[in-house]
């Protein structure tokens, strides 16, 4: 990165440990979170942390901050000087400051305010000095060189301006190491830049910064070091120079994704099954043309912001087109609202399955056959037991979803089995048309390469399905056709047969606004 | 850096145009719609009885207000800490009974009375504050709950006697006024000193929501408790304090109550509690918490009173009283609500003007 160069003369201060944590361990009700742990930052440095869900990731990062208190045995030195225990006030003291994901602000209150409130309960003043305040807030925007609002109440800012109004809050108090969590996961690629250029600029005052996450994201690319965390073991510290983003998948999970390409050429001559003619929708997309076919897997994938998920609610009912016609098997049809797109045979799985998916306290039996219960009606219009079990029998051997039973809670199946349900329960209505959201996300490798392979055996099928995902490779080798989006248009088209992830990838940096 | 620039607050507007900005800002506020309407109500009940913009009239709708704008006040902290009370009329109640029975059966003054419902009064908003917090249960349960326990033991206890003779300094303490007219009739009014009271609550409460911390940490705890408890501010203390001040608050009122009217009856407060509580939010006050000022409650608990007093004055039956609060705080609530569900659409993507990247998507 052009950026990164411009700092390489930091090198000289980036030498000294700041934080270094030998032999850490910790047991939660005799559940081993982390097992003897070495971690390590220097002063200045970009470092990330990885780890899939529950690898111990934020009980490491609750150990440094002083909030959980790590298991006898360990060493813990800061700038050089050992620490026989950390607490949350000495942690704050030594300059170490933690930005959660839900960044702890306060919606209702000004820009100002929320800069400088931690320091105004901290301070010895009962009472609070509005102008204080501001010229506190505006120093510190301008050590960064910021500029928002000071007035505007933080809930009207973007999602960016909220992450820089927390490092803000942050950086009122002396601080040498800035840990924080997933900040990237809501901000557009824009945004993402502008955070990495503020946090390039911590580092140019010697202030280091510590990211937590579960995936490979753009802040490696300015990071020094990447350390992996997996089942409370730290796999290693590594150089994000050298590690691709299959290594990283290796080092956070164990094991490869391996990927069965989908290649497939539908007939052209017939009549498509889904056409979208000139659709718009102001602030969302605009004349949108796209055609798909029987048996076709489209990816759809775009950064966020780019309107990929827009347009497929669209097709969904849930956003529906201002302009432009959507025509289906040749007729053109209107797409209102949720029961529409049903009726004509179109079924969205969203990407939070555990808070839109799943029912996690119904048994595994009602979460599955939840959408078809019309056609489980006995006699009296009742609902007929003996037809459930049968549906939900036939669904759990059809996607080979590993079950105690089937009249367990759904929440006692892993996350993979979970996504398989709530696939199953959406193909048990026999769509012609499935648009999937990010279906494998947060869910292990080899439960990955199955969910892939279900989808794909439906689409052999005859079932058309739309894929959106931000991972490219994803994308490349589970579909025929991939398809770009930015900024509310569909820029590119990839037949899969014969591109390469390397070659998306470099089309959609280039073509990132 | 090469951020997006946004216009700082600190470029002033031009110096011509000043005038129009300060204009824009002040409508932006919730405040300002609730005194339009202010404004138009006295208009058109002016038109049809001139009698309502006299000055007999006004300071007698600010002494007679006086005792639901104390304990909006009261309430007002509780909504801004994103809780609510329903238990404050009992409290009121309880403390004005106690402190008048006692100043009767030992003697006392107007300090005395105050002094007693105060700390009664104290003492059973602390512990709505502290059950909530401890218990976790949610304000309206617990406040309901306390305010049929509160109530039912004063009842109990009193067995709903009234007390029609208070002690003598209660009537000439009322009669204190600060700026005393005369009518043509020869009969003084003027603002009473139930009034100044009141404002003055409403002063020193301005002040301490807006310069203290402790007035900062109630917003905050409103706005997010979690947030606020990771920032080191002590929501357990900001909690058992609004319940606390509600309560006190409601001594002043019930003692207020007593001045008013000259008698006590434990079932005449009882009852008044949504009343307040929308005055509070037809002032801009959330109830999900962290919004609302004390100038705001203010013109809330005067539009319901005007709309009373000029009923009266238009000679409408008392009966439609009810349906007029209903529409005034469903049009004013909901055309401030309104304007700012329009800020708030959906995400809204940057979208590509310009047909340079067109797709033939079509195969």
């Amino acid at each position: 990165m052009k950026i990164a160069a411009q700092f390489g003369n930091l090198r000289d201060y980036m030498e000294t440990p700041f934080l270094s944590m030998h032999k850490v361990s910790k047991h939660y009700s005799g559940v081993r979170a982390l097992d003897e742990v070495d971690f390590s930052i220097r002063e200045g440095e970009i470092h990330c942390l990885a780890g899939t869900n529950g690898s111990g990731k934020s009980t490491l990062v609750k150990i440094i901050s002083g909030v959980v208190q790590p298991e006898s045995g360990c060493t813990i030195s800061i700038a050089g000087k050992e620490v026989s225990h950390l607490s949350s006030r000495f942690s704050k003291q030594q300059g170490i400051e933690v930005i959660y994901q839900d960044l702890s602000l306060f919606p209702n209150l000004t820009v100002a305010e929320n800069i400088v409130i931690s320091e105004q309960v901290s301070g010895t003043s009962r009472l609070v000095s509005w102008k204080k305040g501001r010229e506190l807030a505006q120093q510190v925007m301008q050590k960064i060189g910021i500029s928002i609002p000071l007035d505007v109440t933080v809930s009207e800012l973007s999602m960016a301006d909220q992450q820089l109004v927390a490092i803000s809050r942050a950086l009122t108090r002396d601080v040498r190491l800035l840990i924080m969590d997933e900040p990237t996961t809501a901000l557009t690629r824009k945004e993402i830049e502008s955070l990495l250029k503020v946090v390039l600029d911590l580092q140019s005052k010697g202030i280091a910064s510590l990211f937590i996450s579960h995936k490979l994201n753009e802040v490696m690319e300015i990071a020094q070091r990447i350390s992996v965390l997996r089942d409370g073991k730290m796999i290693g510290c590594f150089s994000c120079k050298d590690l691709s983003a299959t290594k990283l998948e290796f080092a956070m999970t164990g094991a490869n994704t391996t990927y069965i390409p989908y290649h497939f050429q539908p007939d052209y001559a017939k009549t498509p099954l889904v056409e979208i003619v000139e659709g718009s929708k102001a602030g969302n997309f605009k004349n949108i043309n796209l055609s798909i076919y029987r048996g076709e897997i489209v990816g759809l994938t775009g950064l966020l912001g780019s309107g990929r998920t827009e347009l497929a609610l669209s097709l969904f009912g849930l956003n529906p087109l201002e302009a432009g016609q959507v025509i289906m098997e040749g007729k053109p049809v209107q797409i209102r609202n949720v029961e529409d797109a049903m009726r004509l045979g179109i079924a969205y799985v969203p990407e939070n399955r555990l808070s839109d998916g799943v029912a996690l306290e119904q048994s595994i039996a009602k979460n599955l056959v939840i959408t078809v219960l019309d056609e489980m009606l006995g006699t009296l219009n009742t609902l007929d037991d003996k037809a459930m079990r049968k549906a939900a029998q036939h669904w759990i051997d059809a996607l080979e979803i590993k079950v105690p039973s089937m009249d367990s809670a759904a929440k006692t199946l892993s996350g993979g089995n979970q996504q398989r349900v709530v696939l199953a329960k959406w193909i048990a209505t026999r769509p012609k048309l499935l648009i999937l959201d990010n279906p494998t996300v947060g869910i292990d490798v080899a439960a990955k390469s199955s969910i892939h392979a279900v989808i794909k055996r439906l689409a052999e099928e005859g079932m058309s399905i739309i894929i959106i995902s931000d991972e490219i490779a994803e994308v490349l080798n589970s579909c025929n056709r991939v398809l770009i989006m930015n900024r509310g248009r569909i820029v590119k088209s990839f037949i899969t047969d014969g591109a390469t992830e390397e070659e998306i990838q470099s089309f959609i940096s280039t073509h990132a606004v | 850096m090469e951020r997006p620039k946004k216009k700082s607050s600190r470029s002033s507007p031009p110096t011509l145009f000043k005038e129009v900005y300060v204009l824009k800002k002040i409508l932006q506020r919730h405040e300002a719609y609730v005194f339009i309407i202010i404004l138009l109500f006295s208009t058109l009940i002016t038109v049809v009885n001139p009698n309502f913009l006299t000055f007999e009239n006004l300071f007698d709708l600010l002494k007679s207000t006086a005792f639901t704008g104390v304990l909006a006040i009261g309430v007002l902290l509780v909504l801004i800490s994103g809780g609510i009370d329903m238990s404050f009329a009992a409290i009121a109640t309880i403390s004005e009974y106690v402190s008048i029975t006692l100043c009767l059966k030992y003697g006392g003054n107007m300090l005395t009375a105050f002094v007693i419902a105060t700390v009664i009064a104290l003492v059973l908003g602390s512990i709505n504050g502290f059950l909530i917090h401890t218990f976790s249960i949610p304000p309206i349960i617990t406040t309901i709950a306390t305010m049929n326990l509160y109530y039912g033991l004063l009842i109990v206890i009193t067995k709903g006697r009234w007390i029609y003779s208070l002690p003598p300094y209660f009537n000439t303490f009322s009669q204190v006024r600060f700026l005393t007219l005369t009518t043509e009739s020869g009969i003084p009014y003027g603002l009473s000193v139930v009034t100044v009271i009141w404002f003055a609550l409403m002063a020193l409460t301005a002040w301490m929501l807006k310069f203290t911390r402790l007035g900062r940490s109630i917003y905050a705890v409103g706005g997010d408790a979690t947030s606020a408890a990771r920032v080191g501010i002590n929501v357990m203390f900001t909690q058992v304090f609004v319940y606390a001040f509600m309560g006190l608050m409601a001594a002043f009122a019930g003692i207020i109550q007593a001045l008013l009217v000259q008698t006590v009856a434990p079932n005449s407060i009882v009852g008044k509690e949504l009343t307040v509580i929308a005055a509070v939010v037809l002032g801009g006050a959330s109830l999900s918490g962290g919004k609302g000022t004390v100038l705001g409650t203010f013109f809330g608990v005067m539009l319901l009173a005007i709309v009373q007093n000029g009923m009266t004055l238009m000679k409408v039956s008392a009966i439609w009283y009810d349906v007029m609060v209903g529409l005034v705080i469903l049009i004013s609530v909901g055309f401030s609500s309104y304007r700012e569900k329009q800020g708030k659409n959906m995400r809204r993507i940057d979208v590509l003007e310009s047909n340079a990247q067109p797709v033939g998507e079509r195969v």
